[in-house]
């Protein structure tokens, strides 16, 4: 508070402020909390006020990880639905419009597994197929607040990590995808039974719009850490973060 | 001392009530400028609130804030409701309560008759009022348990009728929040020792 003389044009502070901020993803939130609403909370404040509240902020979204994973319950199911309440049209979501989803070829098509797995070979479509399916008519929440119902099919990921075998004791799952998107999970949604490697969508093969060939499906997180076009799979225990995590978004997502 | 001062001293809001009310102030603030942005991501009705008065920036700066404040909420109003009750202050206030004398009260406060002599007792009016939000900001802080946790709370959730029905609801008891606080402020601006009331506690 005392850094700066008590007159400062919010320009200037901004302008100031992004000098200073580095990191991408901290500029883009800086940035976007200086609106007046944010202004009404931060003004009078020095910038490394403003860049302390952003870090208290962040903090506390660490807390909120630790807090879900210890109400995360493995063995309580979300609720599941008849197949007349599922959402028609079911809606697309994703950082771009429905016309830049990835066609990926099925032929060539490889799921990569990689990290702290004892099988490392890579998976082709009809030998994921092959593996044992279930089937869910769950709700996805969207963190925006919407939300709607759907039928996912596919290999229930618990019993993939096995097959595969990975170190079950490990931290974390991380998935890249052929959007370029990318996430990360803790292992016990990983182990939950809802948790879904998806590849069908409503007694379809997965449709290109909702994650063609694969996507992973968790009815106990939210929309966004649910990956879809996923190419590679990782076990790991150095936090691998996830493309909205890494804007700010609260990384465990848990509903 | 003369009695008459000894009153002019006696303290009308002890001080863990005017802190808890302060702490509530801010964290109803953040809660309802941040929850606007977050509703602005996906308007459930045919409007946006204005982003100028929303909070956070964007749904993720809008996000971390809000569920940063709702610790706030949630914990200094437990503290509120804790003792508030035990110390009697809550019966004591706020209760007798009957529809008759709130009918009564509505009615003289309508014609600006109802009066604020003694700021150390509410009339039925402000009993009325001020158990509302006790309840309402309840309301909102268990939809809010339900949309945040949908899965791990299930008896909540299918206690207020689900997901869907718990987002509509932490929205009206968001616009019966902001409703209650137009009337509170105008009320303190209309008797501005209630705001004197409230920060030096008489």
């Amino acid at each position: 508070m005392n850094r700066l003389p008590p007159q400062v044009d919010a320009d200037a502070l901004v302008k100031e402020a992004l000098k200073r901020l580095k990191q991408p993803a901290r500029r883009l939130f800086l940035r976007n909390s200086l609106t007046l609403g944010g202004l009404s909370l931060l003004t009078g404040c020095s910038i490394s006020d403003g860049k302390s509240a952003e870090t208290a902020l962040q903090k506390i979204s660490l807390m909120n990880d630790r807090v879900q994973a210890w109400l995360f319950d493995p063995q309580r199911l979300a609720p599941t639905y008849p197949e007349s309440m599922i959402t028609r049209p079911f809606p697309f979501n994703a950082y771009y419009g429905e016309d830049k989803a990835p066609r990926v070829d099925a032929h060539a098509f490889r799921l990569e597994v990689s990290g702290l797995v004892a099988d490392k070979h890579a998976w082709t479509l009809p030998e994921l197929h092959a593996l044992p399916q279930s089937d869910q008519i769950t709700r996805h929440v969207c963190v925006e607040g919407w939300s709607a119902i759907g039928r996912w099919g596919g290999v229930p990921f618990s019993a993939f990590l096995r097959r595969v075998g990975a170190d079950l004791s490990a931290k974390y799952v991380g998935f890249k995808c052929a959007d370029d998107y990318y996430t990360s999970i803790d292992m016990p949604t990983a182990l939950h039974p809802q948790t879904l490697l998806t590849l069908s969508y409503d007694g379809q093969i997965l449709p290109i719009r909702y994650g063609f060939p694969l996507k992973l499906r968790m009815p106990t997180k939210l929309g966004y850490k649910n990956p879809k076009h996923v190419q590679a799979i990782f076990v790991c225990n150095t936090y691998p973060g996830g493309y909205w995590e890494d804007r700010g978004y609260n990384w465990f997502g848990g509903s | 001392m003369l009695p008459q001062s000894m009153t002019a001293q006696e303290t009308i809001h002890p001080l863990w009530l005017r802190l808890t009310h302060w702490l509530n102030a801010l964290a109803a603030g953040i809660l309802a400028t941040s929850g606007w942005r977050i509703y602005d991501a996906s308007p459930l009705f045919g409007f946006r609130f204005p982003a100028g008065i929303t909070l956070g920036g964007w749904l993720g700066g809008a996000l971390q804030w809000h569920f940063a404040a709702m610790w706030l909420l949630a914990g200094n109003g437990l503290i509120y409701l804790l003792l508030n009750a035990s110390s009697g202050r809550l019966l004591r206030k706020f209760f007798p309560l009957s529809a008759r004398a709130l009918y009564a009260d509505l009615r003289a406060a309508l014609h600006g008759r109802l009066t604020h002599a003694d700021p150390r007792s509410y009339n039925s009016v402000q009993r009325t009022a001020y158990l509302f939000v006790m309840l309402d900001t309840t309301l909102l802080v268990l939809s809010g348990l339900v949309l945040w946790k949908s899965v791990q709370f299930p008896l909540l959730r299918e206690l207020l009728g689900g997901y869907e029905a718990a987002r509509r609801m932490h929205f009206f008891a968001m616009a019966g929040l902001a409703c209650f606080l137009v009337v509170h402020l105008a009320m303190v601006a209309l008797l501005p020792r209630t705001l004197a009331a409230m920060i030096r506690g008489r």
